[in-house]
């Protein structure tokens, strides 16, 4: 079996590092949007 | 860029900045983050008055994250003890799998977050409360007493004791009795149950410098302190029944957990072997669970019958 290649390895972690990354600003996205809705009637 | 110019650069690419996603889920400590998340979901169920339950999860939310901030902060700067224990050697930093700046970075960028968040959302007494955690945890906590007193997770227990107290004024916009009280619960439960963990895990403590109270004072001295503690929270648990903020049901099972918590010291100052600290230390977890979750119940019952404190 072959040893995974270091490069790729890493490439492979910063990419699903960046995917996580872009779930957290879609999700404060939405925080924000949902914030402002439940201040504005109120909450 | 040339096969061989790839090549050279390859090791140190592979090293650098290189942490998964798992480490940065790992270095904000999610065992520790459960607890003070359960226990800050019961201060805002607890508290008198009402908050939007999208405000409460966004409150919870601002807890946990800034619980996890200062983890991550403390195992930054904790690195070089991490590498020592058995306990803690396989942390992302200590095996080299994350940069210290990476952990710090991550840490304040989540404290601040986190507060800000809190205070826009929330309130800024609930957001005041939660830096103030953050900071007693980091600087009083980790940078000072940690390697320097016997007394560290004692005073420093004040940080994991915060988090009732940032639910509570959340809901209410202040500190009340009855938030000083659940406050009070975790502060006198956090000795005996490091201790507990301490006894058995000395050689370890001893060998990163940590002046835990058994590398200190010695095991003897250890198991009276410990024991004193559960004694002490016999009248700390009844507290909030004295305040009137839980009912007869929280009374009676908090004074059963409270003996039986007692028996636990009793029966690790009996025994010269660590079985008994080890008990003690999975029983002090679930004890805490128990006593917080009765909180609950007792809350939900009162809620139920009409009351609703």
């Amino acid at each position: 079996m072959m040893a995974d290649d270091p490069v790729d390895s890493r490439s492979r972690r910063i990419r699903a590092r960046n995917r996580a990354l872009l779930l957290v600003l879609l999700g404060l996205v939405a925080l924000f949007y949902a914030l402002t809705i439940v201040r504005m009637s109120g909450g | 860029m040339s096969e061989r110019s790839t090549a050279a650069i390859a090791p140190n690419l592979s090293t650098l900045g290189g942490a998964a996603v798992g480490d940065y889920v790992q270095i904000l400590k999610p065992r520790v983050m459960s607890l003070v998340v359960f226990t800050g979901v019961v201060g805002l169920v607890v508290a008198p008055g009402h908050l939007h339950p999208f405000l409460a999860a966004v409150a919870i939310l601002c807890i946990a994250i800034g619980a996890g901030a200062s983890g991550a902060i403390n195992m930054w700067y904790d690195r070089d003890i991490d590498r020592v224990m058995r306990r803690t050697a396989s942390r992302p930093l200590p095996t080299g799998r994350m940069l210290p700046g990476e952990a710090l970075g991550f840490g304040c960028v989540l404290a601040v977050g986190s507060v800000a968040v809190m205070g826009i959302a929330v309130n800024w007494v609930a957001a005041e409360l939660l830096a103030l955690t953050i900071a007693f945890y980091v600087f009083v906590y980790t940078i000072w007493l940690k390697r320097r007193t016997p007394q560290n997770i004692v005073i420093g227990g004040a940080a994991g004791a915060l988090p009732p107290l940032i639910g509570w004024a959340a809901v209410t916009g202040d500190v009340g009795w009855g938030a000083i009280a659940l406050f009070a619960i975790i502060f006198f439960w956090t000795p005996p149950h490091f201790w507990a963990l301490s006894l058995y895990k000395a050689d370890e403590y001893a060998s990163a410098g940590i002046p835990m109270l058994p590398v200190v004072a010695g095991e003897r001295e250890t198991k009276r302190q410990m024991l004193l503690y559960t004694l002490v929270l016999w009248p700390v648990t009844a507290a909030p029944w004295l305040l009137g903020i839980a009912g007869p049901l929280y009374a009676a099972g908090a004074g059963g957990f409270s003996l039986l918590f007692t028996l636990a010291a009793l029966r690790v100052w009996r025994d010269d072997t660590h079985r008994s600290a080890r008990q003690m230390f999975a029983f002090s977890l679930a004890y805490l669970f128990l006593i917080f979750t009765l909180l609950l119940v007792d809350h939900g019952i009162e809620y139920a019958v009409g009351g609703g404190r």
